[in-house]
């Protein structure tokens, strides 16, 4: 047996069938098949992040069920949907901090667990509390061994060592000079940047971003996005992406997954995101509209509810539940 | 006798030395690690949840002293409940704050009254709450070594993790540190720290040793590795220094100690506004990441 391909994914879901694209049959037979196909060591080829009819639900409330996903090496895959849809709960189970109320998941042929090197993780929250006196080099290091019992104590050669892993990665997000400048003295996307530097310390398979642009101005995004598809490019390292706006990465973006009402879909995003796609995941009429680039997504009944062209609009893909809630009264 | 002497008499200065080589040593040890641990306080924002668990700290200690037990087991059985207590229920920022502010003037008033109940010598009490040079004894020092002992290999330990958690709570717990368990661990380390504080500096000025030194270290250098040497030297500079100075006056020992780390800090604070204001975390102009950079600058100083 084979393990599934990243192929599966990115060609199955070009119907616009809204529904989880794997049967029970076939998710059955998968996941023998991925643990003894991709060995603890990685499998080169194989998917770097696999889940199998994985659902996550809290109480009644269902987040997503049916989920099957590969995701290849150097995949970019942006999550999107609107608040409470399950997305950075998705984000959580990957990082084995929240566990799965059925199905499994794999990091690179691994079941996911928390504290995995093969993961690198950059949060949404930017900041870090003013006063914080550590060097932005420091901060990366925590990155390679911060979560290590003992002292940070190296000598001579470790230290000289330690020092060039750290300047090669903050080279590498274009933050050369920013080594020894305390983190508490950088601006936003100067410590997003050392943060994504951290995050890829480990040398991870997958970069998990829960909204890594939120909290930056359009210049700062468009860099670290940037930034972001270089690393996937060079090095193979796939990218899931959590965000609001799928505007700021849509070129880079190979699949979208799209989280919505307890179900998903998921494909490259010329097939995912259309009127017809979105419309049977809400269940509620939705427009897809595109304009001057950007894909901008409202509920049709009520067009201006969703639709802002300013260039900070962050909710531009995300139907306003409150319009969808309209709907059903 | 003239206030100047009063303050400083240096008579007979070296028998007196010989006499208190036991207050200098555990002053130089408080130095130490009160310097080391100062660097989580600053970090973490305990500085107030010092002040808590010393006012406990006194209380016990008073306790002891009413009954007639060692004053440090009794100081670190207060800092200790004070510590959990406040670990547990005092999670939250806000929450710690205001559950502190509550505590805090509990353990001072259970403190006074068992220092009223207390019939032995005035100076014992006055001790507890400013800090005097002839209270450690040989087995208060035996204690002192031990819960020193046990606070540097706890901190040697968890000191990386415990830095990650306190740098970057949610990176740190994805990547596999047990930050919600760390909290409370610190908190025993430090309840353990005040309490050799208060047996030194007295119960009031306990943040003179475990805050002042690394706040002044954090206003000259952002290093990992300078951050605590400075922090540590600064603490023994100021209690072996106060203890010298105090000597041959007659006052307690406080007031030296906290001198001279104010002026510490003082100098810390000044030496560091002009560091900012050369521009400290000097960089090379906005880089591109479509280029990656090869240009590097000179490590700033």
């Amino acid at each position: 047996m084979t393990p599934p391909t990243a192929m599966d994914a990115t060609s199955a879901d070009t119907t616009p069938d809204a529904a989880p694209r794997l049967g029970p049959g076939t998710s059955a037979a998968l996941p023998s098949a991925l643990v003894t196909g991709v060995g603890a060591s990685g499998h080169p080829g194989g998917p770097v992040v696999s889940t199998r009819d994985a659902s996550l639900s809290f109480g009644e409330r269902v987040l997503w069920s049916g989920l099957n996903l590969d995701i290849a090496p150097g995949q970019f895959v942006a999550i999107l949907g609107s608040n409470g849809s399950g997305k950075t709960s998705l984000i959580r189970v990957l990082l084995g901090e929240q566990p799965l109320s059925s199905g499994r998941a794999w990091i690179a042929g691994e079941p996911v667990q928390r504290g995995s090197t093969k993961v690198g993780y950059v949060p949404q929250k930017v900041s870090i509390d003013e006063g914080t006196m550590i060097k932005a080099r420091d901060l990366v290091r925590m990155g390679m061994d911060g979560h290590r019992w003992g002292m940070p104590i190296g000598f001579a050669r470790s230290r000289r060592a330690i020092r060039r892993t750290t300047d090669t990665l903050l080279a590498s997000v274009g933050a050369a000079g920013l080594g020894d400048a305390p983190v508490s003295m950088l601006s936003g996307g100067e410590l997003q940047r050392v943060r994504v530097a951290a995050a890829l310390a480990s040398n991870p398979s997958i970069l998990l971003t829960d909204e890594p642009l939120a909290a930056l101005d359009l210049r700062h995004q468009q860099e670290v996005a940037a930034l972001l598809d270089r690393r996937r490019r060079e090095h193979g390292t796939a990218v899931l992406f959590v965000t609001h706006d799928i505007n700021a990465v849509l070129g880079y973006v190979d699949q979208v997954l799209y989280l919505a009402a307890g179900r998903f879909r998921l494909g490259p995003p010329q097939d995912v995101l259309t009127s017809r796609g979105l419309t049977e995941l809400y269940g509620a009429p939705v427009d897809v509209i595109h304009a001057r680039g950007r894909i901008i997504v409202v509920a049709s009944s009520d067009p201006g509810a969703g639709v802002h062209l300013s260039d900070d609009d962050h909710g531009a893909t995300d139907p306003p539940m409150s319009t969808t809630r309209r709907f059903r009264q | 006798m003239s206030v100047w002497d009063r303050m400083f008499g240096f008579e007979n200065y070296g028998e007196l030395l010989g006499l208190l080589h036991n207050s200098i040593f555990a002053g130089a040890l408080l130095g130490l690690i009160g310097g080391l641990i100062g660097v989580f306080v600053v970090m973490r924002d305990l500085t107030f949840a010092v002040h808590g668990v010393s006012e406990l700290s006194f209380a016990g200690a008073a306790f002891a002293l009413l009954v007639g037990i060692n004053v440090v087991v009794g100081s670190i059985l207060g800092s200790l409940t004070a510590a959990l207590l406040i670990g547990v229920l005092g999670v939250r920022a806000r929450e710690r704050s205001s559950f502190i502010g509550v505590l805090m003037p509990f353990g001072l008033g259970l403190g006074v009254l068992f220092l009223a109940l207390y019939t032995g010598r005035a100076a014992n009490k006055f001790g507890l709450l400013t800090g005097q040079i002839v209270a450690v004894n040989d087995p208060q020092l035996i204690w002192m070594l031990c819960v020193s002992a046990i606070v540097l290999a706890a901190l040697a330990v968890m000191w990386r993790p415990l830095m990650f958690a306190t740098v970057d709570p949610e990176i740190a717990a994805a990547r596999g540190v047990p930050v919600r368990a760390l909290a409370p661990m610190f908190m025993i380390v430090l309840g353990l720290t005040v309490a050799m504080a208060v047996q030194i500096v007295g119960a009031l000025l306990v943040l003179a040793l475990l805050v002042t030194p690394a706040a002044a270290a954090m206003r000259v250098t952002a290093s990992a590795l300078w951050v605590p040497v400075l922090s540590v030297m600064f603490g023994v500079v100021s209690v072996v220094g106060g203890i010298l100075l105090a000597l041959g006056g007659s006052l307690p020992i406080s007031p030296y100690v906290t001198t001279i780390s104010f002026f510490i800090y003082v100098l810390c604070r000044v030496t560091g506004t002009r560091r900012l204001r050369r521009g400290w975390s000097q960089r090379v102009a906005p880089s591109d990441p479509a280029t990656p950079t090869d240009r590097r600058e000179p490590a700033a100083v």
